[in-house]
């Protein structure tokens, strides 16, 4: 069970920022739910790097070789993801201060029918 | 399509999700296991460079171009937001009034202010041997110019952030990164080589041959964005006022 259980929570992370998002009725939400769905991502590429026993991959006070470290590339891989992640969101939240501003609402089921 | 309609059809369509995921989740590796032929490369190639920080090496050393299109996309959103949150024909700009900070808060701020740019800083200039970098370290030194919006006011951020400046900045980082790329292209004969420069002594800042050039362009690029962004929603909260009331 311990050899999955951190891919679950990765999975169960990512399906409560999806109910989120379906569900929303306020698109600042929706883009909290989206930041949910992302962070999922962070948790499934750590728990797919790590090892046990082990420590971060950097040798600035260890001595190379004497500690078995976890895996780095998939810790850049969650930086990258971290920073894209941050700039969607800012350009989300953009988006939903001109809506809020054009049409006086952030609630999704009220902008169904869009105007110019 | 009513909302009742809709729920079933994500509980379906979740359901059908949740069951495929759990499936791919048993399917892989278990977890904590030794086998990381990709980590234990990337570990090696970086010692080999001299970068103690294996995490720096691998986003600017192996996987340099891919962090050329990451900032790259930070650029592009901090340009589409500064588009985005323009001031508009029916909008004016008010003068934020000066505000009343509790002493307490002020004296607090002021004084944490210098150690929150300073750790922002130290953490960008020793990105290639510790924890953090450009990015963890621009985030850092680009909040801790806003304990001045905290601690003061509005007018007083404003006074020491010209965002103009910032902006150019933002593109002056970005354009440090494309050259430090094209050096490598002429010295060493391909786009972002890390092996122009000598790579140092293991564990000095100096280390790591173009780590840290381009460590610190991120870290401007990234410090440069972040109060580029805050300036444009803070300017939607505090000063941008539509025509007609507030």
């Amino acid at each position: 069970m311990m050899d999955v259980f951190p891919y679950l929570v990765a999975a169960w992370i990512f399906l409560a920022g999806c109910y989120g998002l379906a569900t929303s009725r306020n698109l600042i939400h929706a883009v909290g739910c989206l930041s949910v769905c992302q962070s999922a991502t962070y948790v499934l590429l750590l728990a797919v790097g790590y090892r046990d026993d082990a420590t971060a991959p950097v040798f600035s006070d260890i001595e190379p070789g004497s500690r078995p470290v976890v895996d780095p590339v998939v810790q850049a891989l969650t930086l990258t993801d971290v920073v894209v992640g941050a700039t969607v969101t800012a350009l989300l939240l953009a988006l939903v201060v001109q809506i809020a501003k054009r049409h006086g609402t952030v609630d999704p089921d009220e902008l169904s029918e869009l105007r110019g | 399509m009513n909302r009742r309609t809709r729920l079933w059809l994500v509980a379906v369509g979740g359901a059908g999700l949740a069951a495929l995921l759990v499936a791919a989740c048993l399917e892989l590796p278990d977890f904590g296991g030794d086998r990381h032929p990709y980590g234990d490369r990337a570990v090696h190639e970086s010692l080999a460079r001299h970068t103690a920080n294996t995490i720096a090496s691998v986003n600017f050393d192996q996987r340099a171009l891919d962090t050329l299109g990451e900032i790259s996309i930070l650029f592009a959103a901090v340009v589409g937001c500064v588009v985005l949150l323009r001031q508009t024909r029916d909008e004016h700009r008010a003068r934020p009034r000066p505000a009343d900070v509790a002493r307490p808060v002020r004296r607090y701020a002021l004084a944490v202010l210098p150690v929150a740019l300073l750790t922002g800083l130290y953490v960008i200039a020793h990105g290639q041997l510790s924890p953090g970098g450009g990015f963890q370290g621009g985030v850092a030194a680009a909040t801790a110019l806003h304990l001045l919006y905290l601690g003061a006011d509005y007018r007083t951020l404003e006074r020491i952030r010209p965002v103009g400046l910032y902006e150019v900045g933002d593109a002056l980082a970005v354009s440090a990164y494309l050259v430090t790329g094209l050096a490598c292209l002429i010295g060493a004969g391909s786009f972002l080589a890390n092996t122009l420069l000598p790579y140092g002594t293991f564990n000095t800042l100096s280390s790591g041959g173009t780590v840290p050039l381009l460590n610190a362009a991120v870290g401007m690029e990234v410090a440069c964005a972040v109060v580029v962004l805050l300036a444009r929603f803070l300017d939607q909260a505090v000063e941008i006022v539509e025509e007609n009331g507030t």
